[in-house]
């Protein structure tokens, strides 16, 4: 089978910067890809490419090819909304819109232009399953998401997500602002969505890491160092970088 | 150190000393219109005074109905020609325009707030009456000038102040909006316009505090005559022009209408913004 993305001979330039170095990387289908290394190296820019969220930053330029199911995303007269649906983002730091929670997750189908009452209360309450919260908030569904805890507001985005029925999942850090409890759970549900979506996850926790994902990357300074399944990248690094890293030898 | 103790000490009551002042002296306005006017109120009854429209300071009527509604009408037009120009500028700045227009044109449109009224006054006598004469009939000088002038007059007061409000919102709600695959003006919609109300609306009544106040320009611009307007091409008086026209020559009984006047324009100006708090208040509860 194809992977979900394949990247091959990606630069990224912000200005003069060069922030990701030739970069290649396959992603598969249905398995979490962690991508790991010291701050700064780069992995949330890569993702970050993955969705076109660089388009945002004016001085941003990429060469190399990005295929998301075969397709170049990079290619001229692509759609960039249809590209977000299907390939979508949880940030770093929970970021609930200013809405009830309903309208939180009703958000993607309003932007499809799906405005039915039926049709929106039954993904808000399926996208609020999936993300495990529905039993948090079904008797609150028209409080404000902000008033959340945090856990529950991450998991909210998730379910925002989960609503316009994406094909990939990319995660930036999305347990750096939880407790050691509420990173178990969404954790926990990382590895259910796993049956179902491809996921790529940022994180700076090498447990975090070696507990839910399939395959690693090592990034070092915009360079993709090494990658491969967890296991034997954490047991058998073969680049010394890679190992000075995970043993903790790195800086 | 004891020197420091005392500077510390005094610069506080100065400072403390001078917010009461600046209280104390909107008290003693608002005491002094209300001392002066409301004698005559009560003299010429509440209801001849506010529900007549027939104002002859020579004939001893002084009904100010026409002027209540005459008021009421410029603001309103002002704000249906200011507020939507001005959010939606504050709009454009912000969200469809690189960084360095904005660092241009925001400065450039906040002058525009700097210019004396009483040249804009002049634009509209020169420029747009003769324009509403010749295209739509009427004397010129009209309710409608003077809302187009009034408008123009608020737009940069709304602009930035929305423009401020749209721009601290967190770049986290624009950011999770276009990552759900909504377009730019979707996630303006939906998202950014919800998350910078209460500033929009705070805008808009600053805006409208200038233009219910707003007196040159309107002398200028909207015919003065007395009536309660029967079209947006009829000349009308407001209350605050018809104060300034008057007050210079008025004596006795005259002058306490126009004090009246004032008492009424406060009270307008006071529901006014009220009514604005309260749209803002509900606002927030829908967050
Ligand atoms: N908008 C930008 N303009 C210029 N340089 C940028 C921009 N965004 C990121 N960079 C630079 O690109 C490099 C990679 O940044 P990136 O945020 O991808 O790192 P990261 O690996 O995610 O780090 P962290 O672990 O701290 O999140 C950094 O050196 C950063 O300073
Ligand atoms: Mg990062």
């Amino acid at each position: 089978m194809k992977p979900a993305i394949e990247i091959s001979g990606l630069n990224l330039f912000y200005g003069l910067f060069h922030a990701l170095k030739d970069v290649s990387l396959a992603v598969e289908r249905r398995k979490i890809t962690a991508l790991i290394g010291p701050s700064g190296c780069g992995k949330s820019t890569l993702l970050r490419v993955l969705n076109r969220m660089n388009d945002l930053i004016p001085e941003c330029r990429i060469t190399g090819s990005v295929l998301v199911e075969g397709r170049d995303i990079y290619a001229g007269g692509e759609d960039v909304c249809a590209l977000r649906k299907k390939v979508g983002m949880v940030f770093q730091r929970p970021n609930p819109f200013p809405l009830t929670v309903r309208e939180n997750v009703a958000f993607g189908l309003r932007v499809e232009g799906i405005n039915e009452p039926g049709a929106i209360e039954q993904a808000v309450e399926e996208s609020l399953k999936a993300a495990w919260l529905w039993e948090n908030v079904k008797d609150s569904l028209d409080r404000s998401a902000l008033e959340l805890p945090l856990d529950q507001q991450q998991r909210l985005c998730v379910a925002r997500l989960l609503a316009v029925e994406p094909d990939v999942i990319l995660m930036d850090e999305p347990c750096s602002a939880l407790d050691p409890i509420a990173t178990g759970k969404i954790e926990d549900l990382m590895i259910e969505l796993r049956a179902r979506y491809t996921i790529v996850i940022v994180t700076h926790n090498m447990q975090q890491a070696s507990r839910i994902s399939d395959v690693s990357a090592y990034m070092l300074l915009g360079e993709m160092i090494e990658m491969g399944p967890t296991l034997q990248l954490f047991s058998k690094p073969r680049d010394r970088r890679t190992e000075d890293y995970i043993t903790g030898r790195y800086g | 150190m004891v020197v420091r103790w005392i500077a510390e000490r005094a610069v506080k009551w100065v400072l403390i000393a001078l917010a009461f002042s600046a209280l104390a002296s909107l008290l003693l306005i608002a005491v002094f219109i209300f001392k002066e006017g409301v004698p005559f109120i009560v003299r010429v009854g509440l209801k001849d005074f506010l529900l007549s429209s027939e104002w002859d300071p020579q004939a001893g009527r002084f009904g100010v109905f026409a002027m209540i509604v005459a008021s009421l009408c410029v603001t309103f037009g002002a704000m249906i020609v200011g507020a939507p120009l001005g959010v939606a500028g504050a709009i454009f700045l912000n969200e469809f325009v690189s960084r360095r227009i904005t660092r241009i044109v925001k400065p450039a449109i906040e002058l525009l707030a700097g210019i004396p009224s009483v040249v804009y006054g002049f634009i509209g006598v020169v420029a747009v009456a003769p324009l509403i004469r010749e295209h739509l009939g009427g004397p010129g000088l009209s309710l409608l000038c003077a809302s187009l002038i009034l408008g123009v007059m608020v737009l940069p007061t709304i602009m930035s102040v929305a423009a401020d409000a749209i721009s601290s919102v967190p770049n986290s709600y624009r950011e999770g909006a276009l990552a759900l695959g909504a377009t730019r003006w979707q996630s303006v919609r939906m998202v950014i316009l919800k998350a910078a109300r209460s500033g929009i609306v705070a805008g808009v009544i600053l805006g409208l505090g200038r233009a219910v106040g707003e007196t040159m320009a309107v002398i200028m611009v909207a015919g003065n005559t007395v009536q309660v307007p029967g079209s947006v091409l009829d000349p009308v008086r407001t209350l605050t022009t018809n104060i300034a026209l008057e007050m210079g020559h008025a004596t006795g009984l005259h002058r306490q209408a126009l004090f009246a006047t004032g008492v009424v324009l406060f009270v307008v100006i006071m529901i006014l913004n009220a009514l604005t708090m309260a749209a803002m208040k509900r606002g927030h509860a829908g967050k």
